[in-house]
């Protein structure tokens, strides 16, 4: 036991109690301060909290986690759940695949995938769509890196809700039926209610995970002139090619702290739900348990 | 006023046509937009002039020599190997033991450690410690080897592998061990020839969910290893399209295929024994 507490306290703890420090340190990585950084105290926060690069990254952050991870993925694997939930056979295995299969592949030939396809001259989306000569990474890299991340991540939504979706009480569905329900009616007042945790559970991890995500940068690198550049891409940017250490790690220590708020809600859920628990599945708990790398 | 009745009984059977073509172009649409990106990872390796752009290929497997002429491309792999197997070996080993441990052992506060461990691993991302990682290892003189990323990645895992083993740990009855102990087994004798048997198929478990993490992890090997001949497969595919101007398809497209084939085989194979039990864990 002890070796692995010692590995974890030196590559996981340490770093994160590291990071306080660093963040008052005028710290670069080349240059005087390399060798003989000096205490700074709170100047780098003072100086991250001035800088409109940084509120822009994270406003450009908030319009990713938002709309690709919460209301893209959720949604979409929602859908994709529900619409799968009664079909058989091919059709469903293909669909399944081809979700799966953009969620396992690596992400550095997953984002080499969409450059390609988005490509200004040979890109196969210019040929389809006739609009040769559109640079989509360069005119909406917004739009690109959010429709990248759901066509990565929506595969986990999708699974999850179809195991919640699978454990809704088939009689109340009929019941429902059998009082005239349609649909929408089923799905607002009989599903929905039933799977309230997984969603929860869903939105969070999803949250956590999207605003952690370092992928976006393979795509766009934050560019163009940082119009793509969420949190996890600024602070690379101004640690290793800038070459500002210091003032990375402080925008670390803001980044670990959203993450505690985001992990500390989770966590809360999950109590709540352990009252009832008979819903929590080992899933979740596997799930709950995983980070983006 | 006729009308009405014979309109009322018509519209469910409207609305479940309509509701059912909807359906149909939905399903089309998302097999278009999950499937179109990767045709381009089956179809390009085999073409003989392969471009940015779908098309069907002239058949061919010329590309994949084009590998061999690359002189990182295969190295690469090697090391992408040497990462993944020395951080499961890392991680199987050291977790293994730490979750027996954990799983005999009547520490207080043991639950409460085992959930702030992975409380933790949740909050200090690789992307949210990337500066004080970096900075770790550049004072160990560590940058630029793969021990490095082994030991990074395993601490950052470990929490959770310790997490799915305990599990598996937890389900051995302890009257298996006392009975060896009765017959005068030692303690690394029960360990090997009771504990590991029987957890087998956590131990294996692991094993795959660790070697998915790692060769397709770019964060940490992109930090921590600068010089070209080091880098696993991952951050050298992203050189290939990001540096030297043209970037050469066909070498791109076979070693892009060549490099996921390994994940995708490991991820059904799991997903296969294991179901949706894991699914949540197996992929970061």
């Amino acid at each position: 036991m002890a070796p692995a507490l010692a590995l974890i306290g030196l590559f996981l703890v340490f770093p994160a109690l590291w990071t306080i420090y660093l963040g008052m340190t005028d710290y670069r990585l080349t240059g005087l301060q390399a060798v003989d950084p000096s205490f700074v105290g709170l100047d780098n926060y003072g100086r991250i909290l001035g800088d409109p690069a940084f509120w822009r990254s994270l406003r450009l952050t908030l319009v990713f986690v938002l709309v690709s991870g919460i209301i893209g993925q959720s949604l979409l694997g929602f859908a994709i759940a529900w619409a799968l939930r009664r079909l058989t056979g091919w059709l469903k295995s293909l669909i399944e695949t081809l979700v799966l299969a953009a969620w396992v592949i690596p992400a550095s030939v997953s984002s080499f995938l969409w450059i390609a396809l988005l490509d200004r001259r040979g890109g196969t989306l210019n040929e389809i769509l006739g609009t040769e000569g559109t640079a989509w990474l360069i005119e909406h890299p917004m739009a690109a890196i959010i429709i990248f991340n759901v066509w990565v991540g929506t595969a986990f939504s999708m699974l999850l809700f179809s195991s919640a979706l699978a454990a809704v009480p088939p009689s109340q569905l009929e019941s429902a039926r059998m009082a005239g329900a349609g649909g929408w009616q089923q799905l607002r007042d009989v599903v929905i209610p039933n799977i309230r945790g997984h969603i929860l559970t869903n939105t969070l991890l999803i949250t956590l995970w999207t605003f952690n995500t370092f992928t976006p940068y393979l795509v766009t690198a934050g560019g163009p002139n940082g119009a793509s550049e969420i949190l996890a891409v600024y602070i690379y940017n101004t640690a290793i090619p800038g070459g500002q250490l210091g003032v990375g790690a402080a925008i670390s220590l803001i980044m670990l702290l959203i993450n505690l708020v985001i992990a500390l809600g989770y966590l809360r859920v999950g109590r709540a739900r352990q009252a009832k628990p008979a819903d929590a599945t080992a899933a979740e708990t596997a799930g709950g348990v995983v980070k983006p790398s | 006023m006729s009308e009405m009745p014979a309109r009322l009984a018509a519209t469910p059977r409207v609305r479940h046509f309509v509701s059912r073509v909807l359906m149909v172009i939905g399903l089309a649409l998302v097999v278009v937009f999950f499937g179109l990106p990767l045709l381009w990872l089956v179809t390009a390796p085999f073409d003989s002039v392969p471009t940015l752009a779908v098309s069907w290929p002239e058949w061919t497997l010329s590309s994949f020599a084009a590998i061999g002429e690359n002189r990182y491309a295969v190295g690469s792999f090697v090391n992408s190997a040497i990462i993944g197997v020395g951080t499961c070996a890392v991680v199987l080993v050291l977790g293994a033991f730490a979750s027996y441990a954990l799983s005999r052992v009547r520490i207080p506060g043991r639950d409460g450690l085992l959930y702030a461990l992975l409380l933790l691993s949740s909050i200090v991302t690789g992307t949210a410690a990337m500066v004080p990682t970096f900075q770790l290892v550049n004072l160990l003189g560590l940058i630029d080897t793969h021990l490095a990323v082994v030991l990074v990645i395993s601490g950052g895992t470990l929490p959770t592998v310790i997490f799915i083993l305990k599990d598996f740990m937890d389900s051995i009855p302890k009257s298996y061990e006392e009975s060896a102990r009765l017959y005068g087994a030692r303690p690394w004798q029960i360990l090997r020839d009771v504990v590991v048997p029987i957890s087998r198929p956590g131990l294996a478990f692991v094993a795959v969910w660790t070697l998915v993490q790692v060769w397709g992890n770019f964060l940490v090997p992109y930090l921590l290893i600068r010089r070209t001949e080091q880098q696993p497969a991952a951050v050298l595919m992203y050189t290939f399209y990001t540096e030297s101007g043209q970037a050469d398809l066909r070498l791109l497209s076979a070693f892009a295929l060549i490099f996921s084939i390994p994940i995708i085989v490991m991820y059904f194979l799991v997903n296969r024994r294991y179901g949706f039990r894991f699914h949540g864990g197996i992929k970061s």
